[in-house]
């Protein structure tokens, strides 16, 4: 580290002398509003969860319904996570690498997912999936597959919701790659696959998996989408969330606490690995 | 277009390059037609299946009218909040240096994974009927579940990493040096924030202020738990759709959703062409 870093680093530390109210106060203000609002809700749930000690939170999580609802939220979201991975990373390949018509077009629609309220998708997916729809009766009667009240409408909400995540994880990297080696490898008679595989593909490795744990993460606690397309079948296209939300309903508190703990820690455990990606990326660029 | 990106785009190479090209520009656009257009139009077109006048006469009800006053509400007081709070807990986390700064980093993107519902959820318990602090609110006559501070409550909780997030690298990328500078030229604290500091970070309040703002529009699982959605009093809109869809009141429905998915549409494509016209 030079001299002037070093420098830096130590007015970074001391800089709270020009701020209103010093640092002390704003470091005060600043874990009250979390403390407040994230830290004590969170001690609150565990607390009641583990009210009947390990064993009983145990027992609630096992319970056939709840576990078929746990079940089905990891599998639909990992099969979309697969999906996004692999179209992310083709989309960003193609926005990255070519120029067509509407390209820019194709690439402010990527961020659409973001500003459009998920029970609103939700409800975009049931108008064209819905049984009684034209597309949804078509699939139902030439492909025998339903997809709304069942996985696959599931699987396709996550992935509207979650489209941008991968495609705009990887993109910056792509960009930002020099096209030197591949044009080497292909000089040297490499073909389009084994360059993409052996030269594109790995400094996209961790970008890709940062994208694609955010998006399962996403997936694990998403609610307004799922409850519109998937209805509330237990064993068949019942959520965790919406198994949560049925529980607090009829008021079984452990229950709702117990299955709330394992997407907490499920949802924190997958924050954590992709904060520790992503500071092993920086440390890769510095 | 930026000049990396177009020493970045490279001639093809090769007749089996064309065809690579050619098919995967095709199977991206289909994918994202098939995904993300289609749903939209369908939407579009199921909202209007009865013409425009069903929707105006839809979205005049009085009750739709309320549950979008709700939601602008609980919209607006989260954004001057989280304004407040966010911009003191992204300088406190770039500028100060303190033991579990690392933990409260990764607690801060906690509601990003965390599902509404289970928000929703942990309200209940401090603030439901059988509560944690149940006694100290019927002492005091609050109403915070079933009511709008529970729904503010719960919003606050789900749109907490935006604003943070988008200050975090400006606040990284700006430095002290400047706000050292207007120290030295005898600005006091506050005039260095307001004047410096502030407008500096005007780009990450535009889009922190955006995320949240459309969010907060949206937020559906943490207000359904917390507020009940009891017509006419603690309905929002994404509430009210829900009940619609439910009494298949679907010309109501399809039109609430119609406009509340552009209303978020129009803000974050907005802050999208303040940008590019700024940059030109």
């Amino acid at each position: 580290m030079s001299l002037a870093s070093l420098d830096q680093e130590r007015r970074k530390r001391e800089g709270g002398e020009s701020i209103p109210w010093g640092r002390w106060g704003m470091r005060g203000i600043a874990l009250s509003y979390l403390f407040v609002l994230l830290i004590i809700p969170l001690v609150v749930i565990f607390q009641d969860g583990l009210s009947q000690g390990l064993g009983g939170l145990w027992h609630q999580v096992t319970l056939p319904i709840a576990w078929a609802s746990l079940k089905l939220t990891l599998w639909t979201s990992a099969v979309m996570t697969l999906i996004n991975s692999v179209m992310g990373t083709m989309t960003a390949y193609v926005l990255v690498r070519y120029n067509f018509p509407g390209k820019s077009v194709l690439n402010s629609i990527i961020d659409l997912p973001l500003a459009i309220p998920t029970l609103v998708t939700g409800v975009m997916l049931v108008i064209l999936f819905g049984p009684q729809e034209a597309l949804g009766a078509w699939a139902q009667r030439t492909l025998g597959l339903s997809i709304i009240f069942a996985p696959p409408g599931i699987i396709l909400a996550l992935l509207f919701i979650t489209f941008p995540f991968v495609v705009r994880a990887v993109q910056p990297v792509l960009l930002s790659l020099d096209r030197a080696q591949e044009d080497a490898a292909a000089t040297l008679g490499a073909s389009a696959w084994p360059i993409f595989r052996r030269v594109t593909l790995p400094p996209l490795v961790l970008p890709l998996m940062t994208g694609a744990l955010l998006s399962f993460a996403r997936a694990i606690g998403e609610f307004g989408a799922i409850v519109i397309v998937a209805g509330n079948i237990p064993f068949k296209s019942q959520t965790a969330a919406v198994y949560v939300l049925g529980e607090v309903e009829s008021e079984n508190r452990l229950g709702a606490s117990a299955v709330s703990i394992v997407m907490i820690a499920i949802a924190f455990g997958l924050i954590i690995v992709v904060d520790l990606l992503q500071a092993r990326r920086n440390q890769g660029v510095a | 277009m930026k000049p990396a990106e177009r020493e970045n785009t490279a001639k093809p190479v090769g007749r089996a390059g064309v065809w690579i090209r050619r098919v995967l520009i095709t199977i991206v656009m289909a994918y994202v037609g098939f995904l993300i257009l289609a749903p939209i139009v369908a939407l579009a077109i199921g909202a209007f299946s009865k013409g425009f006048g069903a929707i105006l006469s839809a979205l005049s009800q009085p009750d739709v009218i309320h549950a979008f006053g709700v939601t602008l509400l609980i919209s607006l007081v989260v954004v001057v909040v989280q304004m407040i709070f966010g911009t003191i807990v992204a300088w406190v986390m770039v500028r100060d240096r303190f033991p579990g700064r690392k933990l409260i980093n990764g607690l801060i993107d906690m509601p990003f994974a965390l599902s509404p519902v289970v928000v929703g959820y942990m309200l209940l318990l401090l603030f439901g009927r059988n509560g944690l602090l149940a006694p100290v609110l019927t002492a005091f006559n609050i109403r915070v579940v079933f009511a709008l501070p529970g729904m503010i409550l719960a919003t606050l909780f789900v749109t907490l990493p935006f604003m943070i997030r988008e200050l975090i690298p400006m606040l990284e990328a700006f430095g002290v040096q400047q706000e050292q500078a207007a120290a030295t030229l005898g600005a006091n604290g506050w005039q260095t924030f307001w004047r410096v500091t502030l407008p500096a970070l005007r780009w990450g309040f535009i889009y922190g202020v955006t995320l949240t703002f459309a969010r907060a529009l949206g937020e559906f699982g943490a207000v359904l738990v917390v507020g009940g959605g009891v017509q006419g009093r603690t309905e929002t809109a994404t509430l009210y759709i829900y009940r619609a869809l439910e009494e298949r009141q679907y010309v109501g429905a399809y039109s609430a959703a119609l406009l509340l998915g552009l209303f978020s549409l129009a803000l974050v494509m907005g802050t999208d062409l303040l940008r590019r016209r700024e940059r030109t």
